[in-house]
This record gives C-alpha cells, sequence and structure tokens, in this order.
C-alpha cells in the first residue's frame, strides 16, 4: 500500500518536473520593472562589479569567477583539469599536482573563515570523482594544492565545507566501498562489508596546506552535502545522507523506500581527542575512527527521505535539512540534540552509531514546496530554500517558520548562493539561483545546452528575478564575497620569486648540455624570447627554466611548442619548469600565445631537433639583431 | 689727449667711488635678518635630498594612472605599486624605439649633485658665522652658476637620449627632446615633464639668499663701526 502511494508521489513529482521545465512560463513584466532590474544589473565600462562570485564548473574541473551584479564571466581558475588556455597541467609543477588525472568533478569550493566568517585567504574545492580536494590562493586565484586521492573515501560529494576557523575541510564517502581501497567484496555483501566515511582534512592555518585529518567509519549510507557548525554548535559537522536502507541496484527505487534518511552529527572535537587518545586505526595511511570505539564522536538524526544537505543557521542554533522527496524543509534545534544526547533519548542504533529521537530535536517542519535542496541566509533572519521541482526560491522566516514569498527560476534549481549565506554574517543583498536546466532562455545552441544561473534581488519584502546568465558545465554551488574584502596580486614580484632556476637578465639566458640533458634557462620579455634557438638531438631529455622577467601588470607570455603538445602561460615575474623528451626529429617554433605587445607575432624561436647519428652539441644557432639580444650574445657566445 | 686726461679725471673719481662703494659693500657685515634668511635658505634646501628634482608621467590609454619617472638628486626612481614597477615598465617600452635604457649606474649626476647641494649647505652656514655679505654673495653666484649647468646638463640628457637611438629598433622615430617644461606627444604617450618639489626648494634657497643680501644691503651699519 504504502509502495502503491509512493510510485503515485514519484509519479506527481515527475509531473510537476516535466510542467516546470516544460512550458516556458513569461511572466508578464512591467516596464517599470525592467528598467529598474536593468540600472540594478548594469556595470557601466570601466565601473566594476561589487561582488566576486566563485562557482564550481562541475565536470569541466574548474572554478569559474564572475562578478556580481553583472554576472558576467571574468576569469577561470583551472583545478583538476588541464587547461590550456592558462597553460595549467603542461609545465611540471602543475603536472605533478594533477597526478596524471585529467578531469575532476568540482562541486562546492568552500573560501576559508576566520570567526566563521569569510577571511579571503583560500578557496577549498572538492572533486566528487577522483576523491581530491584543492586549495585555491586568492592572493593570486591559482590551485597551490591538491590532496588526493584520499584514502577511504569514494566520491567525494560532501565537501568541502570549511570548519569557523578552517581547522577542516569535510570531507565524506558518496559510494560506499569495501575498504581499504583495492579490496574486493561481492556486491550482495553491500549492508555488512561496505562502508562509508566521514572525515576531516586538516588545514594547516599559516600555509593552507592540506593533509589527512581525522575519518570516520561510517554504515554503508551515500553521504551527501555537509555543513559545519557554528557559534553555539562550533565543533560540530553535520552531513545528510541517503540510502540508509543500504541497497544496491537501482537506488531510484531501491534506496527510497524508507520514510526517512539521517543527518550525520559529528562532534569533530571529539573526534580530535579520540585521535590524541589514540581510539583510531590506520587504514591506508589514514587515522580511522570506528564510532563502537569512540561513543560520542557520531549521532545520527532522522530526517525527511532523500535530502541533499544540511544547512546551519548564521547563529549556529539550527541546523535545517530538506528531503527531496517531502515537500518539507526540517528545522533541528542544536540545543535539542544536545538534550537528546545528554538524555540518551535514542530510537535505535545503526552499526554501533545511536539513533536520536526526531520528535525530540525537531524545531519545525516547513511547508516550503516541492523537491526543496539547500537553504541559505540573510542577515534579517530569512532563509531561501532552492525547490528543484517546482524550479523556484522560497523565502521563510527563522523563529515563526512561516513562508513569505516564492520566486520561479528557469528551470529547477540546485543549489543557490548569498553573499556569505553560509557564515555567521550574510550579506542579504542577493541569492544567485544556479539552475540546470536552461532551455528556451537563451538563442539555441543545439542540444548541449548551458545551465543558467540567475540573480533575484533579496533586499525588498518580495524577492525580485533581475537577470539571466548561462554557465558552462556545471555550477553546483558558489561562494560570494564582497569585491573589496580580496586584494589579489598582479604580479609576482622577483624578490619573491624563489626558485632557483629563474633568470631576471636576458644576458643570463643558457643552453647547457649534460649527457643526454639539456637545460635552457630561458627569459620571456616583449617581445622576444632568449635564446631564440637552441638545438638538441633527437632523444634528448629537454628541460626549460621559463621566467617571464616582466614586472608589469596583464603582461603574461606564452610558451607554445609546435606538435610537441606543450602550452605554457606564465605570468610577470614567474617560472615555469617545462620538461619533454624531444623524439620528434626536425625543427620546430616555439612562440608566445599570449598576446602580448605590438611585437607578438615576432615572439618566436626555434628548437632544432637533429636526427638520431649525428652528433650536434646543444648552443644557440642563431643570433637576432636588436639591442636586448646583442647583450644576451655577448653573454652567451 | 687732452681730452682723454679730461674724460680720466672725470671718470677716474667716479670709478674710484664705486670700487671703494662696492668694496665696503662686500665688507658689509650681515644684519640678523641676513642671517636669519641664511638659514632659512639652509633648511629649505633639504628637501631637495629627498624629493624629486624632475618629474616625468607618461599617460596613454592603457596606463590612465599614468607611468611616472622621478629624477631625485641622487637615485632615478620609477613609480612602484603591486602592479608595476613603472621604470622597468618605461624601459621596455622604450626598447622598441632603441632608447638607450634608463639605469642608474649610467648618471654621474646623482654623485655630483648631493656633493654640490652638500656643498651650499656648508657654504651658507659658513656665510652665516662670518657674517659677511661677500661670503653670501660668493654663495649666490656659486649656486647660480651651478643651477644653470645643472638645467644645461639635464637638457643635454634629454637630448641625447632621444637622439641616440639606435638603428636597428623595432620601432623607427624622428629623434626627439622630451620639453623640460610642458608635455609632449610620442606615439601613444603624452608625456608631461615638470620640475618637482626639489627644484622649486633649489629656486627657494636663490631667493632667500637675494633676500638676505637685500636684508643688509639697505642695513645702516648696525654691526661695528663705520
Amino acid at each position: 500500500m504504502k509502495r502503491v502511494f509512493l510510485r503515485a508521489l514519484l509519479v506527481g513529482l515527475l509531473a510537476a518536473l516535466l510542467l516546470s521545465s516544460g512550458c516556458a512560463r513569461k511572466p508578464k513584466v512591467q516596464r517599470g520593472d525592467i528598467e529598474q532590474s536593468a540600472l540594478a544589473t548594469y556595470v557601466a565600462p570601466g565601473d566594476l562589479d561589487e561582488y566576486y562570485l566563485f562557482y564550481s564548473g562541475g565536470q569541466s574541473g574548474n572554478i569559474y569567477v564572475a562578478g556580481v551584479p553583472s554576472l558576467r564571466h571574468i576569469a577561470t581558475i583551472p583545478v583538476f583539469s588541464p587547461y590550456p588556455g592558462n597553460g595549467y597541467g603542461f609545465d611540471k609543477e602543475t603536472k605533478a599536482m594533477l597526478g596524471g588525472y585529467t578531469w575532476g568533478d568540482v562541486h562546492h569550493p568552500s573560501m576559508s573563515e576566520t570567526a566563521g566568517d569569510y577571511d579571503g585567504r583560500w578557496l577549498f574545492v572538492n572533486d566528487n570523482a577522483n576523491n581530491r580536494v584543492a586549495r585555491v590562493d586568492l592572493r593570486d586565484f591559482k590551485t597551490k594544492e591538491i590532496l588526493g586521492p584520499i584514502p577511504n573515501i569514494s566520491g567525494n560529494h560532501g565537501s568541502s565545507f570549511v570548519t569557523p576557523n578552517t581547522e577542516y575541510v569535510l570531507s565524506a564517502s558518496r559510494f560506499s566501498i569495501p575498504l581499504p581501497k583495492s579490496t574486493y567484496k561481492p556486491i550482495d555483501q553491500y549492508a555488512t562489508q561496505y562502508h562509508g566515511v566521514v572525515s576531516g582534512v586538516a588545514v594547516d592555518s599559516k600555509t593552507g596546506h592540506l593533509s589527512l585529518g581525522w575519518q570516520i567509519l561510517m554504515p554503508p549510507f551515500d553521504f551527501d552535502l555537509g555543513s559545519a557548525g557554528k557559534l553555539v554548535s562550533e565543533g560540530w559537522a553535520f552531513w545528510t545522507s541517503y540510502n540508509t536502507e543500504r541497497a544496491i541496484g537501482k537506488l531510484e527505487v531501491t534506496s527510497t523506500q524508507k520514510d526517512r534518511d539521517y543527518i550525520a552529527a559529528v562532534n569533530w572535537k571529539a573526534a580530535d581527542g579520540a585521535i590524541k587518545a589514540g581510539k583510531f586505526k590506520t587504514l591506508d595511511g589514514a587515522k580511522m575512527i570506528d564510532p563502537r570505539d569512540a561513543p560520542g564522536v557520531v549521532y545520527l538524526v532522522p530526517c525527511s527521505k532523500s535530502p541533499h544537505g544540511v544547512d546551519v543557521t548564521p547563529d549556529g542554533k539550527y541546523f535545517v535539512c530538506s528531503g527531496k522527496l517531502m515537500g518539507i524543509t526540517t528545522v533541528f534545534n542544536f540545543d535539542k540534540l544536545q538534550q537528546a544526547i545528554q538524555a540518551k533519548n535514542f530510537t535505535g542504533e545503526e552499526d554501533g552509531i545511536p539513533v536520536v529521537n526526531y520528535d525530540a530535536v525537531k524545531e519545525a517542519e516547513v511547508n516550503v514546496g516541492l523537491g526543496p535542496l539547500h537553504t541559505q541566509f540573510d542577515d534579517k533572519g530569512y532563509a531561501y530554500t532552492s525547490l528543484f521541482v517546482e524550479s523556484a526560491v522560497v523565502k521563510w522566516k527563522l523563529g515563526t517558520w512561516e513562508v513569505l514569498d516564492k520566486v520561479p527560476v528557469s528551470y529547477n534549481i540546485g543549489h543557490l548562493s548569498v553573499p556569505g549565506g553560509d557564515t555567521v554574517h550574510p550579506e542579504g543583498k542577493y541569492v544567485l539561483a544556479l539552475n540546470k536546466l536552461s532551455h528556451g532562455r537563451h538563442i539555441s545552441v543545439g542540444p548541449s545546452q548551458p545551465e543558467s544561473s540567475q540573480l533575484i534581488d533579496i533586499t525588498g519584502e518580495k524577492m525580485k528575478l533581475l537577470s539571466d546568465a548561462f554557465t558552462e558545465p556545471e555550477p553546483h554551488y558558489a561562494q560570494m564575497i564582497r569585491a573589496d574584502r580580496l586584494k589579489p596580486i598582479e604580479v609576482y614580484p622577483q624578490g619573491e620569486n624563489k626558485n632557483p632556476n629563474a633568470i631576471w637578465d636576458v644576458k643570463d639566458a643558457k643552453v647547457e648540455r649534460n649527457g643526454n640533458n639539456v637545460v635552457v634557462h630561458m627569459t620571456a620579455v616583449r617581445s622576444s624570447f632568449t635564446p631564440t634557438s637552441f638545438d638538441v638531438n633527437q632523444g634528448d631529455h629537454v628541460t626549460i627554466y621559463l621566467t617571464n622577467i616582466e614586472q608589469t601588470t596583464d603582461e603574461l607570455h606564452g610558451f607554445g611548442l609546435e606538435e610537441y603538445n606543450l602550452q605554457i602561460v606564465i605570468d610577470p615575474g614567474e617560472t615555469k619548469t617545462i620538461e619533454f623528451v624531444a623524439n620528434k626529429p626536425g625543427v620546430f617554433a616555439y612562440y608566445c600565445t599570449n598576446f602580448c605587445s605590438a611585437l607578438h607575432q615576432e615572439m618566436q624561436g626555434y628548437l632544432l631537433v637533429k636526427p638520431k647519428g649525428g652528433a650536434v652539441s646543444a648552443g644557440m644557432s642563431h643570433l637576432p639583431h636588436t639591442r636586448r639580444t646583442q647583450m644576451a650574445k655577448l653573454g652567451l657566445e | 689727449m687732452s681730452g682723454q686726461t679730461a674724460v680720466l679725471t672725470a671718470v677716474g673719481p667716479a670709478v674710484e667711488s664705486f670700487l671703494v662703494k662696492e668694496a665696503r659693500f662686500f665688507d658689509r657685515p650681515l644684519g640678523l635678518g641676513s642671517r636669519i634668511s641664511i638659514l632659512a635658505a639652509t633648511v629649505l634646501l633639504l628637501p631637495a635630498f629627498f624629493f624629486p628634482l624632475y618629474t616625468m608621467t607618461l599617460y596613454s590609454n592603457q596606463f590612465p594612472d599614468g607611468l611616472n619617472l622621478y629624477i631625485h638628486a641622487g637615485t632615478l626612481k620609477g613609480g612602484q605599486s603591486a602592479a608595476r614597477d613603472d621604470l622597468r615598465e618605461i624601459n621596455s617600452l622604450n626598447h622598441y624605439i632603441g632608447m638607450h635604457p634608463l639605469q642608474e649606474a649610467d648618471f654621474t649626476e646623482f654623485q655630483w649633485i648631493p656633493l654640490m647641494l652638500g656643498f651650499f649647505v656648508i657654504l651658507n652656514l659658513r656665510s652665516v658665522v662670518v657674517g659677511k655679505m661677500s661670503a653670501l654673495v660668493d654663495t649666490l653666484v656659486l649656486f647660480g652658476w651651478f643651477g644653470l649647468f645643472a638645467l644645461w646638463h639635464f637638457y643635454d640628457r634629454l637630448y641625447t637620449y632621444g637622439h641616440n637611438l639606435d638603428p636597428t629598433a623595432a620601432v623607427k622615430v624622428k629623434p626627439f627632446t622630451p620639453p623640460m617644461f610642458g608635455s609632449q606627444q610620442m606615439a601613444n604617450f603624452t608625456v608631461f615633464n615638470y620640475p618637482g618639489i626639489g627644484t622649486y626648494a633649489m629656486v627657494g634657497f636663490a631667493i632667500l639668499l637675494a633676500l638676505a643680501i637685500l636684508l643688509s644691503a639697505r642695513q645702516k651699519r648696525a654691526f661695528g663701526p663705520s
């Protein structure tokens, strides 16, 4: 009977989905409204946006940077995928960081925090596919570190949310597997022999360096998005889970049978304590806590079924969870959770983890609408929840729990983002709807449709849709920070370049041979490379240390090498290492790929690869005529 | 003959009287006002050690805030910001027209200008102590010579940099001399060249010395016997 009801509900939801996405609704808009919205989002030539928007690029492996309110895409930060545009993944340093992977699934960018507020130092982001976490430095908007694949974590989706002082970046398994990795267990042993893991990746507070922190062995649920407690709930971390049925097969059906799934509530300070007390086993190099050995570290809180995330209110008093398949958002009271734990008000357990009494912890159930997913907060006590099925953003009030307003979006919203919307001090000016479908809202681009993002004004009583923008696959979550909070550098100061192979004068350029290794110290400056050519023997291992000796903003140079599949970009003051084996004989041009100056086209040189058999010593064979390179000649000949 | 003698006898006493008057003038002691004025001039010279003597600013569409070059008594400085090193940038751009890079080591001025300024500080202190008009006049005359020489030298520098262009340069421009005072259009740049605080301080120095002379020229023997 219950099964039939659920089927009916599913069909109903499907119909709603089809209806909401199928018909392009064009609400009647007043001319005055259009003008107001246009003025609110227009950034005049030469003017600057008010906020940075960092949004995930999903399976592209990138993070995209846009300005708000214009929603103009400004830059791409490659993280988990090679990106020839910036030469990322072609030089030795970034290649090593990528570790051979050519893609990643970027999901949830998270800004580093101090006292629960964005501090603008780093941006962390997770790779759902290859179980990694990366750190982007917001001083230069560059990926600085990639940790992973993280041991024991499989499907790192519930990541990379940070604790209020960036002690940890959260990480969790979406796809439970037998542990450690490389273990085989038949799929029919899923319920008992497979495991989920929730984890904290430790962040060095000075350098941002990422390392394995604690891991907790969990039942084979699918762990989903998380959120860190703050203020009163500081020291706790929450994740939702689905498939608490421990089912296999078509999860669409098998994992949606129970009315409730769980929030995993982790006392990470207690986890820290358990590690210090030695209550862990080392599993594949990670410190794994078994909850049976360390009571008090983790609890399960029932929530409405198939949730996709949990969000903590700015005051830290409540944690909010929406079950996709029920039209309600549930608000839980952190104090009540503590009381229930004290009173051992439990209704069961899962693999030794107590299940807390739902009724004892629940504060309110808010009837938000169909397919609620994620919630963000503003500074006036309102919450904004995305409704995937209904394709809308709903506004409701904390405390009274009443639903106040709803605005349709186009279409099928996933995440949403308010500036500082996950911190202790949100700025309730905009909410950005990150939608999955966009058809009919833009001139058609064929079957591969982009996603859409929509900016909504939330300063008034009623939310107001301001503008549409279209985004590359695929924005999951985003972080918005006031522009004046970031102070990026635009030039790498010469004094900071500690690369021992950097050279700063064209006179210091040189080509040296040691056996089969040819080492080139090369400069790039408007509008020439030095040396302008060099000889090697086929089969030589070539290393080029390339320094852009410019100290002027925007004077980037590229280094493309024909038919050797190499494309490097060096920013002003930067040194990169290019390594390759010269296995193709012949003459190959290298040239500046990043337009730099009036004589950019002339910025070129030749790699001469002498076929095997001929004896050739490495050296410069061609001397150019400008004063600059004459100086180089003096130093080199 | 007699005419000549007549002229001599007529002019002779006048010349003699003039020379005697001038000798008295140069012997004249300096009054308190003059000495204060000399001290003030000395203090006014100090900024010339620290502030630019000349400021050159190059504006273009790409550099709306202008590339700045500051010529100090003892050094050459470019505008510095986190995103730009103006001296390096100016040299980068100048290499396209084959201009010799501006580098401090090429300028002997940076040794002798501060030395001369120090010299004038000492001469001034000497005037105050010696307290004689002649010392003061010597200083002003020497300073005038120094000032004119420095200006001529600066002009020569501008001329040389603008005319000694590398014939192999990528962009051929007509030899030019940047203005000493004012602006000039060079390709996509508008170049403004104006004296800086240091130069104005030196002008002030000369004016205060002149004032010191005037003050004691009018003075009726306040010090010493007639």
